[in-house]
């Protein structure tokens, strides 16, 4: 395996110092460093993070590869700066089951781009009745410790009681994606001001929040791992600033589309703009920036969404749910946080790979960047300014939201334990 | 004046009365024994009906023809689109044949802006699932200047399912634009959550608002709402919101009655009022017609926008 010196990287945004990575690890970080027959990536101007780790990703695969694959999906991932994604359960057929879970690992190991990590289903099929084999997953080569049925609320409170009592055993975590299903049948979008002008079936804040507080008292109760999905309205945030000041082990993330998109954009009927959650208000964006700078929020997750152009270039009502993320994530949290002097670097590395990391149970990821940790690492050049450019990237799909927004900074290299799997801003 | 009408909120207040004023000056040929302008000769307009709809399809197709345009009638029962062909390639194919005007009648609201990023032509929407309606709102605008003269500072109350009534956004936002005071009455769970928003007051109380109402236009009840716990009953829907003879008969003397059709007698209006002089139900469906002459006159009869300073989108 190739040595490394990664030449004058700012190390979470401090000052320049070289990284020498070998044998898939940092061997050290100091001034001048050099080694023999060592590679030199020079790194002047650049900011080095820890590899981004991803809560929450939908590789689509298997099922429907035509929006997405385990290998599309990592090469996008990698070109975001990940190292590591947890695939989402609801593939078809559904991660309900060891050899499903194995099958989408193995093929993440297969592709080489960034770890994947698969989550497991909570519910058979994710229909929400019977719990899945869920020690199964966690005893498969895969070893699963996160659970979702993401896409689908575990709405039924016994189910979901069970699930969280359940998963204690392997030191797993159940993360719900909150929607209270009567309150939302058939919602659009967003429901208030915007939603009423457009004649739009509105999609209330209460169906989240409800969930959300109904399982953080769940939890509370039964003394369980929980986590929340793309948490999108204040009203969330203020229920888990509670939990938390009581004790409950809740954790929570946010997507980057929700740190700055808000619903008006759905004014243009555009369905790149439909979400589940769905694009809030502008001042719900502001509360969830804030939460995610004062860590009531935990961490950054893209809920990257890969549809086919088709499921996109429709009515509205019938366009699938979703947008992608993984390649232009860290560009938003630092148009969103960084830039708004919200967060510095440190706080990006632990919103982006350290807490991810430890949610997920991901031993040898979003470790800091020390002498010894794996060399997990992606240097990220904050001063370009640049138009989001669909055709340009790497996932097979192209619905995302911000095609056209002028966002900051640029990955220009990722390291994957010490192999590079993007240089120069190209994929290796 | 737009390329498109899509939504009330795109006329301006000179746009509107334009299009009033030039409804009024068609009107006249309705009452000839030709009733024929050769304005659109040459010109296609395609009435694209993706929901059964129709009084308003040949509304617009009577409209269409008096003005010479070419017509043609896309109905999505028995069409491509029933076996799936997207609303995209519907709008290409509408473009292959050269569709100067594209009349959209959709039950998802947004089709037709979705629609205008697809076609050459301009767009009219004539309802799109529970977002706007603005052909009817213009000649409902229409019926109420006939009757009542100019439309600044009168009082229209818009009773019934403003949820989901295209009818009531596209009239809430037209009125307003006209100088008109609207009050909305519902039931809370038929009134949008944010309606505090809109250009218009709210009231739960209907008995309270039709003294002084110059204009009451009832809504239809849909079926669909009468299951799902919007309101207890059918008859206690029409007991506190119907509009039956002893409520009509304590509006102002010259108050008149509207619907946009079609309704259901017996439960939002009775039928001795639906029959009433003061209604204006048979007379909304004649002005549709010269309303939607205006519109398609306006919109297509030139190389440019007849009235418009600017192609804006």
């Amino acid at each position: 395996m190739s040595t490394y010196v990664i030449k004058n990287a700012r190390i979470l945004g401090g000052d320049p110092a070289d990284i020498l990575v070998r044998d898939g690890a940092i061997a050290e970080i100091g001034p001048d460093l050099d080694a023999a027959g060592a590679q030199v990536v020079d790194a002047t101007g650049l900011v080095a993070l820890p590899g981004l780790v991803d809560l929450h990703t939908h590789l689509r695969e298997p099922g429907r590869e035509d929006a997405e694959t385990v290998e599309s999906g990592t090469r996008a991932a990698a070109m975001g700066g990940y190292t590591a994604v947890h695939a989402m359960a609801n593939t078809d057929p559904v991660a309900d089951t060891a050899g499903v879970v194995e099958q989408v690992w193995r093929l993440g190991r297969e592709a080489g781009y960034c770890d994947v990590q698969p989550v497991g289903a909570v519910t058979r099929g994710i229909a929400g009745e019977q719990l899945a084999e869920l020690g199964a997953m966690a005893d498969s080569a895969a070893r699963v410790r996160v659970f979702s049925d993401d896409g689908h609320c575990v709405s039924d409170a016994v189910i979901m009681r069970r699930a969280l009592e359940y998963v204690k055993a392997f030191d797993g975590v159940v993360a719900q994606h909150a929607q209270e299903p009567r309150l939302t049948e058939g919602a659009q979008m967003n429901e208030g001001e915007m939603s009423a002008a457009l004649g739009m079936r509105g999609w209330p804040a209460v169906a989240e929040e409800a969930i959300i507080a109904r399982d953080v008292l769940l939890a509370q109760h039964v003394g369980s791992r929980l986590h929340i999905c793309h948490v999108s309205t204040a009203g969330s945030v203020e229920i888990i600033r509670w939990a938390k000041s009581k004790g409950c082990p809740v954790t929570a993330e946010v997507t980057p589309h929700h740190l700055l998109l808000n619903d008006t954009r759905a004014g243009s009927y555009d369905p790149v703009f439909k979400v589940n959650p769905p694009l809030r208000t502008a001042d719900d964006v502001t509360a969830l920036r804030h939460a995610l700078a004062d860590g009531t929020i935990d961490c950054v997750a893209t809920d990257h969404a890969p549809h086919p152009v088709e499921a996109k270039e429709t009515e509205w009502a019938v366009a699938a749910m979703g947008m992608i993320g993984l390649e232009t994530a860290l560009s938003v949290v630092q148009e969103a946080m960084v830039d708004t002097d919200l967060l510095d670097w440190a706080g990006v590395a632990d919103r982006m790979s350290a807490a991810p990391a430890r949610i997920g149970r991901l031993s040898g990821q979003g470790r800091p960047l020390e002498a010894g940790s794996p060399a997990n690492i992606t240097l990220y050049d904050p001063s370009p300014r640049r138009a989001v450019d669909p055709t340009a990237m790497a996932s097979k799909s192209r619905n995302t939201p911000f095609a056209g927004l002028e966002l900051p900074g640029r990955v220009v290299a990722t390291f994957l334990r010490g192999r590079p799997t993007v240089l120069e801003g190209k994929l290796q | 004046m737009k390329r498109h009408l899509i939504s009330a909120a795109d006329l301006t207040k000179d746009d509107a009365l334009l299009i009033l004023d030039t409804a009024e000056e068609l009107d006249r040929i309705s009452g000839r024994s030709i009733k024929k302008l050769p304005t659109l000769r040459g010109r296609t307009v395609v009435n694209l009906f993706f929901e059964d709809s129709t009084r308003t399809r040949i509304s617009f197709e009577a409209a269409a023809k008096r003005l010479s345009a070419d017509v043609i009638n896309f109905s999505a029962k028995g069409s491509s689109v029933s076996k799936g062909e997207s609303l995209k390639d519907t709008a290409l194919t509408l473009e292959a044949m050269g569709a100067d005007g594209v009349v959209i009648r959709h039950s998802a609201s947004g089709a037709p802006h979705r629609l205008a990023n697809w076609v050459q032509g301009s767009v009219v929407n004539a309802g799109d699932g529970t977002h706007e309606h603005p052909t009817q709102a213009l000649l409902d605008a229409f019926t109420m200047r006939r009757r009542l003269g100019g439309l600044e500072g009168r009082k229209v109350t818009i009773v019934g399912d403003v949820l989901h009534s295209r009818v009531a956004r596209s009239n809430v936002l037209l009125l307003d634009t006209l100088g008109a005071e609207v009050t909305v009455v519902a039931p809370p769970t038929l009134l949008p959550v944010a309606i505090d928003t809109w250009p218009c007051e709210v009231s739960y109380d209907l008995d309270a608002v039709l003294p002084k109402s110059d204009v009451v236009m009832m809504l239809r009840v849909q079926h669909e709402r009468m299951n799902a716990s919007y309101f207890p009953t059918v008859r206690e829907y029409s007991r506190r919101y119907g509009l039956d003879v002893a409520r009509m008969n304590v509006l102002p003397e010259h108050a008149i009655v509207m619907h946009p059709g079609p309704m259901n007698r017996g439960v939002e209006i009775a039928a001795e009022v639906a029959d009433s002089v003061r209604s204006t139900i048979v007379e909304q469906v004649a002005n549709g017609v010269s309303a939607r002459m205006a519109v398609l006159y306006l919109l297509l009869g030139g190389s440019e926008p007849a009235i418009g300073k600017e192609v804006s989108e």
